[in-house]
This record gives structure tokens, sequence and C-alpha cells, in this order.
């Protein structure tokens, strides 16, 4: 090669092409990673239940949620993401998935944790549907990659219902 | 930079093919090794930390114009004894046309 600048120029272009098989390769040692997380979360009390003005069902509840993801952490995870979603059918919506609680693990040593929260978020049904229902509490988590894709996965938890009258 | 100066400065052409080859050997070696440091020691940054090493490295061998690469120097003629043999003279012959294949 025939100059400084030639010589520069070939080894920066190869250099980066060769990272970028590198982290692709990475990516794809994900595949090889065998994780078995568990989850439980309880709901230790209702702590409102009621129908707002405009006519929705409204909750307010607290859980414990407690989880061991340590396992679903390789050397290509930057972070870890995490919610918890509420899933119960009405005669309006086959599926309806509400969103109560979400967090970001950074590290392994934080993806083993006991959490005693009320919801983030609110849970309000579209129509008053809640007196009584039974519904799931899916725990979601998205691994999220230093390089290449991510995985998505979550645990339903069954056998959640609500009470009978608003309180 | 094409100066006739700094011809000297240049390598040769035996040293520009193994500038060459050194310098993709070297990469896919630094890659193939910082990959495997990166794995088995579970750690993303070390795989990182040795492939821009072995960059580094791979930069200051081959680029710069080092002596070991002007091992086989080609002797251009001296423009004095270019003059003391003149170039032949092309008599222009009268063809209209060229030759047809």
């Amino acid at each position: 090669m025939h100059s400084f600048g030639y010589r520069l120029n070939g080894l920066l272009t190869f250099s980066v092409t060769i990272l970028a098989i590198m982290c692709a390769m990475a990516s794809l040692s994900d595949n090889l990673n065998t994780a078995s997380p568990s989850a439980e979360i309880q709901v230790t009390n209702i702590n409102r239940f009621q129908k707002q003005p405009q006519g929705n069902d409204e909750v307010s509840l607290t859980m414990n949620i407690s989880a061991d993801l340590q396992t679903l952490f390789t050397w290509n995870t930057k972070q870890l993401f995490v919610f918890v979603a509420a899933e119960y059918k009405t005669p309006e919506n086959s599926l309806n998935q509400v969103s109560l609680w979400d967090a970001i693990i950074p590290a392994k040593e934080h993806a083993k944790f006991w959490i005693q929260t009320s919801n983030k978020y609110r849970f309000i049904d579209q129509g008053n549907n809640l007196r009584g229902k039974e519904f799931n509490l899916t725990l979601h988590w998205h691994v999220m990659p230093k390089t290449g894709k991510m995985f998505a996965d979550k645990i339903v938890l069954t056998g959640y219902s609500f009470p009978e009258e608003y309180r | 930079m094409t100066s006739f100066r700094s011809l000297r400065f240049h390598m040769d052409w035996q040293g520009q093919k193994l500038a060459e080859q050194i310098m993709q050997m070297m990469l896919l070696v630094s890659a193939v090794i910082a990959f495997v440091a990166g794995y088995v020691l579970g750690s993303f940054q070390m795989m990182m930390i040795v492939y821009a090493g072995g960059v580094t490295l791979t930069a200051l061998i081959t680029v710069p114009n080092w002596p070991f690469f002007n091992h086989h120097p080609l002797n251009w003629l001296d423009p004095s004894e270019a003059e003391k043999h003149p170039k032949p003279q092309v008599t222009v012959s009268s063809k209209k046309k060229g030759t047809k294949k």
C-alpha cells in the first residue's frame, strides 16, 4: 500500500469492519445462554377501588414483588427492563393489559430483588367491569444488549381477583 | 507527497505487500484474541480494550515507513545517466487507415 495516508485509511476501515463482525458474534453468543428466571407477586392490599365520575373503575393496590432474574444477564447485557402488567378480559375488550410498575436493572447483582410498592401507574379500566373480576399479573422483561438483538419474555401469574364491592 | 526526494521515505513494492499482509493478519489475530478474552472473562469492556490495543499496535507497526519495509529498494536511473542515452526517435509512418483485426 502506497503511502502513509493510504495505509492508515485501510487500517481504519478494516478494523471497523472487523469490529462490526465481533459485535455480531457477541450478539449471536446470547443465544447460547439458558436462563431460568423466577418471580412471585403478592397483592397485599387493595387500597382504593372506586368508580370515577367519568364512569371508569380505578384501583390502587400494594404488591410485594420478588424475582430472581440473574440468569438472564450475559456478558453482552447492558440492562434489564422489567415491568408488571395486569391482564384481564372484559365484554368490551378481549384482552386488557395495564402496566402497574416498571424498573431498570442495570447489573446482575441487582437482579435478585424484593420490593413492596403501590402501583406506579394508575390502574383505570375502560368501563366499570372490575368488580369481582379475575386477573393475571405478568412480569415482563426485556434483556437489552450492548450490541445486537434484544430478547423479551414474561412470566404469567394467575389467581388474582378484585373485590365484589367498591371500597 | 509524491516528490522525488520523498521517495526515500516510501516503502518499496515488497515492503508494501508485506505491510498489507502484516496489517490484515494482525487485525484478525487481535480480533480473535479480544473476542475470546471478552467471552471467557464475561466482560464486553475487556474485549473492546484488548481490540483497541491490538489496532494501535498494528498501526504502529504497519503504517509508518519503517526501514525494514525498504529492503528491496528500486534503483531508479540517475538523470545524468539517462541523458547519455537519448530516447529513440519514432518515425511517423504515413498509413492513412488503422490496421483492422
